[in-house]
């Protein structure tokens, strides 16, 4: 059951659809041999057909049309062997053709769907209803000069993909889960890096609320919103807006409104009435994009395992819990890690160490698995020495910690530092007498029914044995020797 | 000797062959004739340096034996095609001073091919006119006079007005055009030239500045057919950079020129004959049937229904297709910029000032039939439009091999006739839309006077690809006709 709010006149429903704009990763821009490198020096990845130049023509990058069918595949889509790209035709600095070419009536991918995961560990289905190609704007810069505004051409002309769903999103939680599995599937399957402070990824989310069981409300459609966490704040801050307006009377209007992220507030860009005609129409410079069934099934032959089907295989075959898998799938990468360190050990120890020890400590220094100075075989050795008993769990800690500071193999530390487990009962034997001999009155105390102090005699084994002793056997000699 | 000027271009390159004469000689003789001829406006950038430079490295190249099929000859280019470093204007104020940094397709070719370039010529504004009196550069004149009213200046057709009325006062042995509802036939048939417009798809539209992307055309002008021939031959041809030309081989056009036409069956479309068209243009029709008939074709008569609605639809998709492609020039980039208070009105101002009248009529008409709630009205339906009257030009090639009409329906008016009312200049094409609509080769052979002494041209149209045939029908007409006449003032120059 989604989640409702509270207000004056009872509860309310949010009933969210996203359109997510996706940079295509692609050498070269949609339909120009420019670079497409975040970050150049302005105007320096800037073709004679980017900048719109008396003309010019545009012609299709191939690469980005396989791009563009390869997450079509990816989100379970229809993939439409003939689409169409149209003009949407309107007067901007940073728009040098005064249109953008993008598809209108017949997108490159249909519908399809997206699985989030809850955090009530529940499943649900988010609709797509299609995924077309377009290209992006450049950039207006108003801040360089106290007059005039800088525009910016690196950017116009790159390919993305907008991806807009059904209004099936039902508040913050699925909103921000819906955005982090969409940006997740994009990056395994490598169409888009999903960074979005870069701007490679952006969202707007179109927010309306309702009383459960009516008909939709009228939306506003929030722009700008940069950022995981940006969604979730938008989508607070509207839906209060909206709610807290239509209980005092008002009505909420069709518009476009800007999330500030400075502010926390959405306000408004333009209304209904102000909204552009677009007038669309079939570019005239390009023909329709027909593909062929075949070449779909070639690229579907070279998708990779997909985050739900991986989940599902690690819960599996590995016998590990919804959230462990979760946790190891998120990155293509991640889970590559924990694959290569668990073949052949136990697998449950090593998605622990991954998770709570890997991940934990590159979390501390906002790292990535990629980043990690322990690399997976590494790690796989170190389950190796806990599985054998070479080491015990504690030293293993040690060991990890050093590992992780100077990227050394486990057995060489162990072996250097002289760290191997004691598993000789009569070397352990020796210290357990040394330590009843020093503790008299302990030894009384316990033989006189305080059981409780046998964790102190465990404690001062294992501090004169530096930890090396193994456990079990203090536990079970120790037992014996204070009967 | 002819004067230099007053050559073909076939016969230029045998004088040039032969060392009668040098490219450089053949230019200079150009050139002067240019400097002296500049009362028809025909230029609006002369190149005399440029084309002296190529003259040159022409003379170099034949010396060495390595030449290309145009190698020295001197041409006049529309000045709607982009040349490297050389001012391009597409005969708008909006453009002016805009020097491109890269050469069309088109020109790029013929230059590769050793052609001249004597300078960029006059059209009208983005090639949206049929009078040359829409530029920004001022209007062209016609050098033929009307013999009964000698005092009128006469209009050169248009929109490539400054290229036919170059090659018909021997300005140019050849000259590029542009042909979008018949921007080449129409000033061919105005001028006593010969203009072809091939098939869409055949030559590249990169570089040449869109007017309307579907129906832009790149095509030739001469004073002969072989000649327009191999002009076209050194032009076409299939460019990666353009998704809409066709991957197809350029044939040898000039080699297979013939004028062996037996057994070719001649359409006559019904629908052709207006009502209150000039008798002198039914008689010579009739004429140009005689001819082919004598030359053993076949004159079948064959209707295409919907060619009433071919001019109605031509001017939505045209002007729909021009406000999207003019969008560009708002003053940011390029070209002129007229300041204002801020973006939208700078935008405003400087396209205001930038467009001209007739420009600005298309930018609004297109914007409306583009627009929410209008679009399938107007867009949508002269879509449909055009895939019926393509559809008429199918089921009519299944009787004929081509087809053969007036090209235009009057002769060359005077200038400022016409001006008060757009829809009668825009019947100016009524012969020519169809075809563009069609995307069909379509050329126009001068084939006579009329009462006035001024030419008037007839038009072969084409199956798709079937330039072959356009041409060798176009030389059949050419020899029959023996039209010799030339403009007055070339007359009295040659004196």
């Amino acid at each position: 059951m989604a989640k409702l709010t509270k207000g004056e006149t009872g509860e309310w429903e949010t009933v969210i659809g996203m359109e997510v704009h996706a940079q295509v990763i692609a050498k070269s821009k949609l339909f120009s041999g420019s670079a497409t490198t975040f970050g150049a020096e302005p105007n320096a990845q800037v073709s004679l057909v980017d900048a719109a130049m008396p003309g010019m023509l545009p012609v299709l990058n191939e690469h980005v049309v396989e791009q563009a069918v390869r997450t079509g595949l990816g989100i379970n889509a229809k993939i439409n062997l003939h689409s169409v790209f149209a003009r949407k035709n309107y007067f901007y600095a940073d728009l040098p053709q005064g249109y953008q070419i993008s598809q209108f009536e017949d997108p490159i991918v249909g519908t399809g769907t997206i699985e989030i995961d809850l955090p009530d560990g529940t499943i649900k289905e988010i609709g797509v209803t299609r995924l077309h190609l377009e290209q992006d704007a450049g950039k207006s810069l108003h801040d360089q000069h106290p007059t005039k505004s800088y525009v910016d051409l690196n950017r116009s002309g790159c390919a993305l993909m907008e991806i807009v769903s059904e209004p099936d999103i039902r508040g913050p939680e699925e909103a921000t889960a819906y955005l982090s599995k969409l940006r997740m599937i994009l990056r395994y399957l490598g169409t888009c890096d999903g960074n979005m402070d870069e701007g490679s990824m952006r969202a707007d989310v179109n927010i309306s609320v309702r009383k459960p069981g009516d008909e939709l409300g009228t939306r506003a459609e929030i722009k700008n919103v940069n950022s995981v966490k940006a969604v979730q704040q938008c989508i607070d801050y509207e839906v209060r807006r909206q709610i807290d307006l239509i209980e005092e009377g008002g009505t909420v209007k069709q518009e476009t409104r800007l999330w500030d992220p400075a502010k926390m507030e959405t306000r408004s860009m333009r209304s209904k009435e102000d909204a552009h005609d677009y007038r669309y129409f079939p570019d005239p410079d390009l023909l329709p994009l027909e593909i062929k069934h075949e070449w779909v099934e070639e690229i579907k032959q070279t998708l990779p395992e997909l985050p739900d089907q991986k989940k599902h295989r690690f819960m599996k075959s590995y016998d590990l819990s919804a959230y462990d898998s979760s946790v190891l799938i998120s990155e293509r990468a991640r889970a590559d890690f924990f694959e290569t360190a668990a073949k052949g050990r136990n697998a449950k120890l090593t998605a622990n160490w991954v998770i709570n020890e890997l991940l934990g400590g590159l979390n501390k220094e906002n790292k990535n698995i990629k980043d990690s100075p322990i690399k997976a075989e590494q790690l796989g050795g170190l389950i190796e020495l806990i599985s054998d008993n070479t080491i015990s769990g504690k030293i293993a800690k040690d060991v990890f910690a050093t590992m992780y500071e100077t990227g050394q193999d486990a057995a060489a530390i162990v072996e250097e530092k002289g760290l191997k487990q004691v598993t000789d009962t009569g070397a352990i034997e020796k210290i357990i007498d040394e330590v009843i001999a020093e503790n008299p009155d302990n030894v009384a105390a316990y033989q006189g029914g305080k059981d409780k102090l046998f964790g102190f005699f465990v404690g001062q084994v294992m501090k004169k044995s530096q930890g090396k002793a193994n456990p079990a056997a203090v536990n079970e000699l120790l037992k014996k020797k204070l009967k | 000797m002819t004067k230099l000027t007053h050559l073909t271009i076939a016969k230029a390159l045998k004088g040039l062959k032969n060392k009668d004469f040098t490219a450089k000689e053949l230019t200079e003789a150009h050139i002067s004739a240019i400097e002296t001829s500049r009362s028809l406006n025909a230029f609006i950038t002369e190149t005399p340096d440029i084309a002296l430079k190529q003259a040159e490295e022409s003379d170099k190249r034949r010396a060495s034996g390595t030449t290309g099929l145009l190698d020295g000859i001197p041409i006049a280019v529309k000045d709607l095609f982009c040349t490297k470093g050389v001012q391009t204007t597409a005969g708008s104020h909006i453009l002016e001073g805009f020097i491109p940094t890269y050469e069309s397709t088109v020109t790029a070719n013929l230059f590769d091919n050793g052609a001249v370039m004597l300078g960029k010529t006059n059209l009208d504004e983005f090639a949206m006119g049929s009078s040359n009196t829409t530029s920004y550069f001022g209007n062209v004149i016609n050098p033929w006079k009307n013999q009964n009213k000698p005092e009128a200046d006469l209009v050169p057709g248009g929109s490539s007005g400054g290229s036919s009325s170059a090659v018909a006062a021997r300005l140019a042995l050849g000259a590029t055009g542009t042909d979008t509802g018949g921007s080449i036939r129409q000033p061919a048939a105005f001028t006593g030239t010969v203009g072809i417009k091939p098939t869409y798809g055949r030559c590249s539209r990169w570089g040449t500045v869109a007017f309307s992307s579907s129906l832009d055309q790149a095509g030739a002008f001469a004073r002969t057919v072989e000649d327009t021939a191999l002009m076209l031959q050194a032009m076409a041809g299939h460019d990666p950079k353009d998704s809409t030309s066709a991957q197809k081989d350029v044939p040898d056009w000039s080699a297979a020129l013939n004028d062996d036409i037996k057994g070719l069956k001649i359409g006559i479309p019904k629908e052709y004959r207006l009502d209150g068209m000039p008798e002198d243009i039914e008689k010579l029709w009739q004429q140009g049937m005689e001819w082919l008939k004598e030359s053993g074709a076949e004159i079948v008569d064959v209707s295409l229904p919907h060619t009433k609605y071919a001019l109605p639809a031509y001017y939505i998709i045209a002007p729909a297709e021009a406000s999207s492609n003019l969008a560009r020039y708002d003053g940011v980039r390029y070209g002129l910029r007229v300041e204002g208070e801020d973006l939208q009105g700078m935008y405003e101002n400087t396209r205001a000032e930038g467009f001209g009248d007739e420009v600005k009529r298309r930018i609004m008409i297109g914007t409306y039939a583009l627009s929410a709630g209008y679009y399938d009205a107007y867009y949508i339906k002269a879509q449909k439009v055009r895939r019926l009257i393509a559809e008429d030009f199918t089921k009519a090639y299944e009787q004929c091999d081509a087809l053969l009409t007036p090209t235009a329906p009057s002769a060359a008016f005077a200038i400022g006739e016409k001006e008060d009312d757009p829809i009668k200049m825009y019947l100016n094409d009524v012969f020519t839309v169809p075809a563009s609509l069609a995307g069909l080769p379509g050329m126009s052979v001068p084939a006579g006077l009329d009462h006035d002494g001024l030419p008037l041209g007839l038009q072969i149209i084409g199956k798709a690809w079937d330039e072959q045939t356009v041409l060798n029908i176009g030389k059949t007409i050419e020899k029959s006709a023996q039209f010799a006449a030339m403009p007055q003032m070339v007359v009295q120059k040659a004196a």
